[in-house]
Parts: C-alpha cells; structure tokens; sequence
C-alpha cells in the first residue's frame, strides 16, 4: 500500500486520520498492517496522540480500556487476522461496559492471494458479534470519513463497542 | 517466606493516590483484603491483561502513581507485555508479580516461573531497566515508598511469596460498577 497509488486511494487513510483528531482520540494501538501504514505514520507524527504498538492485538483491548478509565479516548488499528486473537480479552469491555472502538483492515475477502488469510477474512465480522462488538463495513473510498465519524460517536459518546471493517476492496488486494 | 497478604498490606498502607489494577486470582483477593477503594480496580478475567490496562491507565493519568498487582501466572499469560510497556516507559508504572511459582486458582498446578522462568530477567531484557527480585520485607519496604512517586518508573518487581493461599476476601465481580466508581473518584467522564 506504500508504493505508487492514485490520490483517491490515499486519502482515505487521512480522512481517518482527520476523523481521529476531530474526536481528540489520545492513545492509538496497533499492530502493523499495511492497509494502516499510511494513518500509523501520521499518528506518529501527531504531537497529541500517542502511538502503541502492540505484539499481540489482545493486548490493546486492555491497553484501550485502561486508557478509558483514566478518561483519554483510544483507537485500535489492526487486520482482520487478528481478531479471533481478541476474543477473551474482549470480556473486559463487555463486562464492564468499556467503550471501544477499532478499525480493521480486511483481508481474505477480495482478491486474496493467500488462503491462510481466507478462515480469519471470513469470520472477522462473527467473531466481533460473538463477543457483542458492533460492526459497521466501508468498501468505497466515499463512505470512509462517514462511517468512522458515525462509530466514533456511538462509542465515545454512546460508550457503545463498534468494529469498522475497512474493505479489502477498498485498500486494494496485497499483491507480490 | 513472605506472607502474600503481609506484602500486599504493607504496600498499599500509604498509597495516597496511587490507582491500583489487579490481576484475576489471588491477587485480586489481596487488595481487596487491603482494604476496598475507589481508586482499585478489580479484574476477574482477562488474563493477562492487568499489566496492560495499567499501562492505558498510566499514560491516561500521568501525574499520578498506578500500580498493576497480579500473579505469576496471569503475567506469563502476557509475556509480550512486557515489551509494550518498555516501549511507552509510563514513569508513573508499576508492575507488581506475586511470585508463588503455581497456578493457586486451578489446582496448585505449578508455573513456568516455578520451573525457572524469571519474570523479572525477562521484563529487562524487553527494556525494563527498574526490574528486580524481591524475597524480604526490606524490599518490599523499599518498593512501597518508591510505588507513590510517579517518575522512577516503569518498574517491575517480582515478589517471591509463600505458595500457601489465604483465606478468599472478594471484592465486587460487577465491572461496571468499578469501572464507573474509579471514573468518579479520578473526576473523569465515563
């Protein structure tokens, strides 16, 4: 996602960036991911937000909840791949009614080279449910600003838990 | 040997402002026989979490001194912590272990810190400097006046208690009702 791609395919990743900022989000954890990079390096330029990243994504739903109790607002990153890894740890929000917010890069759904990608792509959005986190889908690049703007404010106004799983079409299938 | 509820009393004795988040188990059971507080939070599940909401917490409230309390075995659980803290180096973090060497909740099964695993040696070697072993009451003295002082962290301490287990005092299992008390006491929105 880093090499030579129209000025559409970009801007998405700012639009999210922009979103962040406009909800003062304080601390953003993440795995690195492609589909990310972009956002992750300008949220370790931004002076008022803190970038974490995580070795497993497990860790930032405690990471985000902590943050919660301390009254900052937080954000996590990842790709679909890793949200069977979330499961238990999401309890934690479930429990005790933390609000939480991610933003998923999908893989295994469009043009997936790599079928270790597909069992993961394809449950992400169940495995979320399971758990009773809210998913919202954004597959154009139209659509991006909207539905990050909409889910920030069930979660840090509505203190709701909300996944938005970023298209596989819309980041562009990785290719080698 | 240390009595684990010795070391946990004596710790949170002049706490001040300190924020506390145990981890699920024994060491949830020890604050709480401590004495309740506003300022703790208890987990009864999320293993391997409480080092890491400790961590969101820290930097959330960074003047003020927060202490993780939990055991070997919730630790071992998020070994990969260890490296998600030294990268953030909260000043005001302190991670406490309670080092029994054994899984006390599920059968007395012994830990991979019981086989030789230090918990300590390995926050180091992630990049915790302030990591150390504790297995007197001197130490645990030391550590209790350095716990209150935000800016010497972060720090791990891996206290070697005794394996027997204490008598069970449980504190409210209703994590919206902590969560939200906390918020209150801090002064922030929920």
């Amino acid at each position: 996602m880093d090499g030579s791609v129209s000025a559409e395919a970009v801007a998405w990743p700012d639009a999210i960036f922009a979103a962040l900022r406009q909800w003062q989000v304080r601390q953003v954890v993440y795995v690195p991911d492609g589909g990310h990079a972009r956002l992750i390096r300008s949220i370790h330029a931004e002076p008022s937000m803190r970038a974490i990243p995580l070795t497993t994504e497990e860790e930032g739903i405690a990471v985000l909840s902590g943050a919660a109790l301390g009254g900052q607002r937080g954000v996590m990153l990842m790709q679909s791949s890793g949200v069977g890894n979330c499961v238990n740890m999401l309890s934690l929000v479930k429990t005790c009614g933390f609000p939480f917010l991610a933003l998923v890069t999908m893989r295994g759904e469009w043009g997936e080279f790599n079928p270790w990608q597909v069992p993961m792509g394809s449950t992400t959005e169940a495995a979320f449910k399971l758990m009773g986190v809210e998913t919202r889908r954004a597959d154009r690049v139209e659509d991006v600003a909207d539905t990050v703007n909409a889910a920030a404010r069930m979660v840090f106004e509505g203190g709701s838990a909300v996944a938005v799983l970023l298209g596989q079409r819309l980041i562009g299938a990785k290719v080698f | 040997m240390l009595d684990r509820r010795d070391v946990v009393a004596r710790l949170l004795a002049n706490r001040g402002e300190t924020m506390v988040v145990t981890g699920l188990g024994a060491a949830t059971y020890d604050v709480a026989a401590a004495g309740d507080d506003a300022r703790n939070f208890y987990l009864w599940g999320a293993m391997g979490g409480a080092a890491l909401m400790g961590l969101g917490l820290a930097l959330a409230q960074p003047e003020k001194p927060v202490v993780v309390v939990t055991g070997d075995g919730e630790q071992l659980m998020g070994l990969g912590g260890f490296a998600t803290i030294a990268l953030q180096a909260p000043a005001n973090l302190t991670v406490v272990v309670l080092d029994n060497g054994l899984y006390g909740e599920t059968g007395g099964q012994q830990s991979h810190t019981g086989r030789g695993v230090d918990l300590a040696a390995v926050a180091r070697s992630c990049g915790i400097a302030e990591a150390s072993r504790i297995a007197d009451m001197a130490g645990v003295e030391t550590l209790a006046t350095a716990i209150t002082k935000p800016g010497s962290g972060p720090r791990v301490a891996v206290i070697e208690i005794d394996p027997a287990e204490a008598p069970r005092v449980l504190p409210s299992r209703d994590g919206a009702y902590v969560r939200g008390r906390m918020q209150a006491a801090l002064g922030v929105a929920a």
